[in-house]
């Protein structure tokens, strides 16, 4: 198990315990953050699991590939450090990670 | 028989496995109008999920019809081109009213930007409670225990009232959005709303275009407020558009808008009636409605199917699609795919998944308006409960002669109040 917070844009924090092996958007799923409709079930095809990476942990999510870039590009509110929760795999490594929900999900 | 003689409606009425795979064309729009369409795409999910037609009123075209491969066309937007059109139909080169929904990047992505906003859920917070008000507005007006038209009364009224909102459009004139709607996707007939396609382009250039050059010249010259038409005109993508650009997004605003959410409207008052069981659940429990709103919209699928065009050779499920060809992904069919949808055939209201379903596509031209769709339902189911025990199913409905809108021109009904 892998501990994630998820900060809503009115900055309370809901921390959950991932399980390794599936994607932070199922963590918000399981967990029923609120802001991760997650419409697609995970195929980088809804954009409905938009977040804003903690900047210090950007780097260490890995790269944006070519569909979600795709995908995000359509919207405006997209910021340097968005990325598709969906398409980020929960490892050991992201202990501590700490992910922004878009006001516009809400 | 020459191409033009053949008349394509040799589908309907018979038992689809009966019809030659070879001689299968599931556009033809009596299989709509019927009802009887569904087991035909049962069978080709089966037996040929990526289906070639050789011939159709509108030239050959693949058909897509199990959810995973329609997911992978809707993921390909770079093979499985929006251009030059989204349904089968080519559009006519000589009234060509561009559409956002029918264009590739980077054009569309610029396009969708700006309007965006409008639709995405902050704003929906600031529209929802007039759209509520509305809605009370014509519930509370509604005969009861006497039939009338839900489609005439309700569904287009609704939506109609909805459409002039978000562009702040005249409210008096409202009924000209339904209208022009109609008019861009009826099929033109003897007995149809428009006679030809010449009227269609008559009707929408010297009425639709001039009512809204109108108000883009109002406001244009106003500060920028939130409502469409002020979006358009100030938005730094969009404030150069040319006429028929501008006419484009208008009326994929309306339309998408329009026909969708109306056919949703009706469609669950059908559905419900049709399932009793699931009826005493939701009057038992209220909090299943925003459940039941995705759940409706998958099992109407109120748009069939979106067009691709390949602009390469790709091979799906080991067929051969040449550039050029038209593909239709057949969400209708995909939403009624038991490999990925539990009991696919069902209309269950307390889904897990509701919203696993394609009747918003996926990918880079996904619906815009969903949330908004779904709000607009959700507050009129709500207002509905609060008021009546029943909207009751009191005959059978007419459905559209469309391969495409999928819905209902009639649904005669009677309220039933709520015991006091
Ligand atoms: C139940 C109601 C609705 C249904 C079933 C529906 C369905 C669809 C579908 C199937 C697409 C194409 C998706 C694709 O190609 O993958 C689409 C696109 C679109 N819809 Fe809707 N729609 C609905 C309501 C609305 C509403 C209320 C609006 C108004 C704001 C709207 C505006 C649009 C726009 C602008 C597009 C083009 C998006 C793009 O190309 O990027 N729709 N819709
Ligand atoms: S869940 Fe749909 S894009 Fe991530």
């Amino acid at each position: 198990m892998t501990k994630i917070t998820f900060v809503k844009h009115d900055d309370e924090e809901i921390v959950v315990d991932a399980e390794n092996g599936t994607s932070v958007m199922n963590a918000a799923v399981d967990n029923l953050v609120p802001g991760i409709d997650a419409d697609c079930g995970g195929e980088c095809a809804c954009a409905t699991c938009h977040v804003y990476i903690d900047e210090a942990w950007f780097p260490k999510v890995g790269n944006t590939n070519d569909a979600e870039e795709a995908i995000m590009s359509l919207n405006p509110d997209r910021q340097e450090t968005s990325r598709l929760c969906c398409q980020i795999p929960v490892t050991d490594e992201m202990e501590g990670l700490k992910v922004r929900l878009p006001e516009f999900q809400f | 028989m020459s191409v033009a003689e053949q008349e394509f409606n040799h589908m309907f009425g018979k038992d689809p496995y009966s019809i030659p795979l070879e001689d299968y064309d599931v556009s033809q729009p009596e299989l709509f109008m019927s009802g009887t369409e569904l087991p035909y795409f049962e069978r080709l999910r089966k037996e040929a999920p990526v289906h070639y037609c050789k011939d159709s009123e509108n030239g050959p075209y693949w058909s897509v019809t199990r959810y995973k491969d329609i997911m992978e066309v809707e993921n390909n937007p770079a093979v499985f081109s929006s251009e030059p059109s989204i349904t089968l139909v080519d559009p006519d080169p000589d009234f060509d009213i561009s559409m956002f929904i029918a264009m590739d990047e980077p054009k569309h992505g610029d396009q969708r930007k700006t309007v965006q906003g409008i639709v995405a859920p902050p704003s929906l917070a600031v529209l929802e409670p007039v759209i509520r008000e509305r809605i009370v507005g014509i519930l509370d007006t509604l005969p009861v225990n006497e039939t009338f038209d839900w489609v005439d009364k309700v569904s287009i009224e609704l939506t109609g009232q909805m459409l002039a909102t978000l562009f702040d459009f005249p409210f008096e004139e409202r009924r000209n959005l339904t209208y022009w709607s109609d008019v861009a996707t009826t099929i033109p007939g003897p007995d149809a709303l428009i006679q030809s396609i010449e009227e269609r382009q008559n009707i929408l250039l010297t009425e639709c275009l001039p009512a809204f050059t109108k108000l883009w010249n109002q406001r244009v010259n106003e500060p920028p407020k939130g409502d469409l038409i002020s979006m358009l005109a100030h938005g730094k993508e969009t404030r150069d558009m040319g006429p028929m650009e501008f006419m484009g997004n208008l009326m994929l605003l309306i339309i998408g808008g329009n026909d969708t959410t109306r056919n949703s409207l009706s469609g669950g008052v059908l559905f419900l009636n049709q399932n009793p069981d699931q009826y005493d659940k939701l009057r038992a429990n209220h909090g299943l409605i925003p459940k039941m709103i995705p759940e409706i919209i998958r099992y109407q699928t109120p748009l069939t199917h979106m067009r691709r065009t390949a602009t390469e050779d790709y091979v799906l499920q080991g067929q051969n699609i040449k550039k050029g060809d038209k593909v239709a992904m057949w969400f209708l069919s995909g939403n009624r795919d038991s490999e990925v949808i539990e009991n696919a055939d069902d209309f269950i209201i307390d889904r897990k998944l509701p919203r696993q379903h394609l009747s918003f596509g996926f990918g880079i031209h996904r619906c815009m308006g969903n949330r908004l769709a779904e709000m607009q339902l959700r507050v009129t189911w709500e207002e509905i409960l609060k008021r009546f025990e029943k909207v009751e199913v009191v005959g059978e409905p007419v459905r559209n002669y469309s391969p495409f809108v999928r819905g209902y021109a009639e649904l005669p009904v009677q309220l039933r109040p709520l015991a006091k």
